[in-house]
């Protein structure tokens, strides 16, 4: 690992003046803030991470959860992911929320991650993480090893021919369908980005993973009242029972009226660049009866533009049938 | 009827063979230091030295910054290159060589320790963030002649076959306790889901759990 200077941040304005010297957030920034510490940490001891400076931010005053007098709920940027989780009103009200976290890693990973640093989750492709091969992503022009590599638990939507490395968070999944906006404090001031808007597909610059630009502080992540009447789920297809990343997963947020479906939220985990939110699949749910032909019409839509690698071709059908499966569970008894 | 006394079930951990206090490290550093001597008496003299240099070359790295860890209960100032883990720091800088390093990468669960009564993976954290805090290891859980429940029960239902990531699965074993996990063995088995061990011990440690929550279960008051 290289050597790095540790600050703490005392609060919010020190935190962003000290890391606006940096010249990038992305991919290779000298100055990074440091929360959990669980991807970071990992990717340094790798050297695919090799910060300067190292800003600890765990002891920000960011770490609560708030109803909001619209009814929606105010997520601390340094809200451990554990604590979000088991939150009653995140029980109740976002249970997508709760099972998408729990879904994933450990209960030891949970109690360090935070959640602006799941957001910023860094992809578990095997060529991102050895520094011996090829990757567009952690050295742009190097080219993309995964392409003609090992590419089965990669991506099949919002490649590009220079990167097909999967989002891993269960988190951002579940966030995209809840509608989750993240608030950034930065050098010129405050600013909201819808959760659809904060992650970017790699295109012809992976290492480009984010709208965050040098000393930009996550300082919370907000939810919209909960739609009247809804129900929620997670469902995550992996190659293990649990501590494994999803091969697939749908995020469903749904309202059943008399058997149709009056509103739908969806997004697929496992197979995107991105958290990927199917405005595609949700067009063909909404005002629908709630039946397995609609639902099949659907996740056709969700994946029509799915673009397989060589060992990741099952993915596409197994997207289908998590969300069609994910679908049914959500609707029936409504 | 009384509750059995603790100390009738505890394992008897007594030390053998002469050499005074000895647990398998030091009993495995004596015989790593009789085979240098045997091979190579002219560097015995400085053998007696080597512990105190091993740690000042640890511990005076050129980047190192004062750092003072709470573990166990004592306070501890150290000077600390700031790549240092917390998991490499209790065991090369305090000795306390009970939490394990398997994966270093927060994939196997064998550093499992308590920051502030959580689990957490030790190796995924840098020691110097952790001023102030309390932290716990096996160490202080236990001791051979005082064993947390925890400890005697994965004792009693032979919990372990090469035991190193048992000190790890204890470690998350207690923060289980105390975390909302369901009654079910499936429920244990997804929340000790973080400690791999690769002997395969896993239905003896679900047992050895299982019976603590129980016990504690039957000891409240009604």
């Amino acid at each position: 690992m290289k050597t790095f200077e540790l600050t703490r941040a005392h609060d919010n304005t020190q935190a962003v003046s000290a890391a606006a010297n940096a010249t990038t957030a992305q991919q290779g920034a000298e100055i990074r803030f440091i929360a959990g510490g669980t991807t970071l940490i990992d990717l340094m001891k790798l050297n695919v991470e090799t910060p300067q400076k190292l800003i600890d931010v765990n002891h920000l005053p960011l770490g609560k959860i708030d109803n909001l007098p619209d009814g929606g709920l105010t997520i601390g940027a340094m809200v451990r992911n554990s604590d979000l989780a088991y939150h009653p009103v995140v029980r109740k009200n976002y249970a997508v929320l709760s099972e998408a976290i729990l879904s994933g890693a450990s209960a030891q990973l949970r109690n360090m991650a935070t959640t602006a640093g799941n957001l910023l989750q860094r992809t578990r492709c095997m060529y991102f993480r050895d520094t011996a091969t090829p990757c567009n992503k952690r050295e742009p022009g190097s080219g993309c090893a995964a392409i003609t590599g090992v590419n089965r638990s990669l991506a099949i939507l919002g490649t590009s021919e220079h990167c097909i490395a999967t989002n891993p968070s269960d988190m951002n999944v579940a966030l995209a369908a809840l509608e989750a906006t993240i608030h950034i404090r930065g050098t010129k001031g405050e600013r909201s980005v819808p959760i659809g808007d904060f992650h970017l597909v790699p295109g012809d610059t992976p290492h480009r993973e984010t709208v965050l630009e040098p000393g930009d502080l996550i300082t919370n992540v907000t939810l919209p009242p909960p739609a009247p009447g809804n129900r929620s789920l997670y469902l995550k297809l992996r190659d293990r029972a649990s501590y494994e990343f999803a091969l697939a997963s749908a995020a469903i947020v749904v309202t059943v009226a008399n058997g149709r479906m009056t509103r739908a939220r969806i997004a697929l985990g496992g197979v995107g660049t991105k958290p990927w939110r199917s405005t595609e699949a949700e067009r063909e749910l909404t005002d629908q009866l709630a039946t397995p032909a609609v639902f099949q019409k659907a996740a056709d839509a969700a994946l029509r533009d799915a673009k397989p690698q060589s060992q990741n071709g099952f993915k596409v059908e197994l997207a289908k049938r998590c969300l069609v499966h994910a679908l049914k569970l959500a609707t029936q008894n409504a | 009827m009384s509750p059995p006394n603790e100390s009738d079930e505890k394992p008897e951990i007594k030390s053998h063979g002469g050499l005074g206090e000895s647990t398998r490290r030091t009993f495995l550093s004596r015989l790593g230091m009789a085979g240098l001597m045997a091979s190579a008496g002219s560097i015995s003299p400085a053998l007696g030295e080597r512990s105190g240099k091993e740690q000042s070359l640890l511990s005076e790295s050129k980047d190192a910054i004062p750092v003072t860890l709470r573990v166990n209960g004592k306070k501890y100032d150290l000077r600390i290159d700031p790549r240092t883990t917390l998991l490499d720091c209790v065991r090369e800088h305090l000795h306390l060589t009970g939490s394990k390093k398997g994966c270093d990468h927060g994939q196997c669960g064998a550093c499992t320790v308590q920051i502030n009564g959580r689990r957490v993976n030790s190796c995924l954290c840098f020691a110097a963030m952790y001023q102030n805090d309390d932290i716990t290891t096996i160490e202080g859980l236990g001791q051979p002649e005082n064993l947390h429940a925890m400890q005697a029960a994965f004792v009693a239902h032979d919990a372990y076959q090469c035991g190193y990531c048992t000190s790890g699965q204890i470690m998350s074993a207690v923060a289980l306790l105390k975390e909302p996990c369901g009654p079910d063995d499936a429920e244990v088995k997804e929340f000790m889901s973080g400690n791999i061990c690769r002997c395969g011990a896993y239905q003896n440690i679900v047992s050895a759990i299982q019976s603590v929550r129980q016990n504690a279960k039957t000891q409240k008051p009604a």
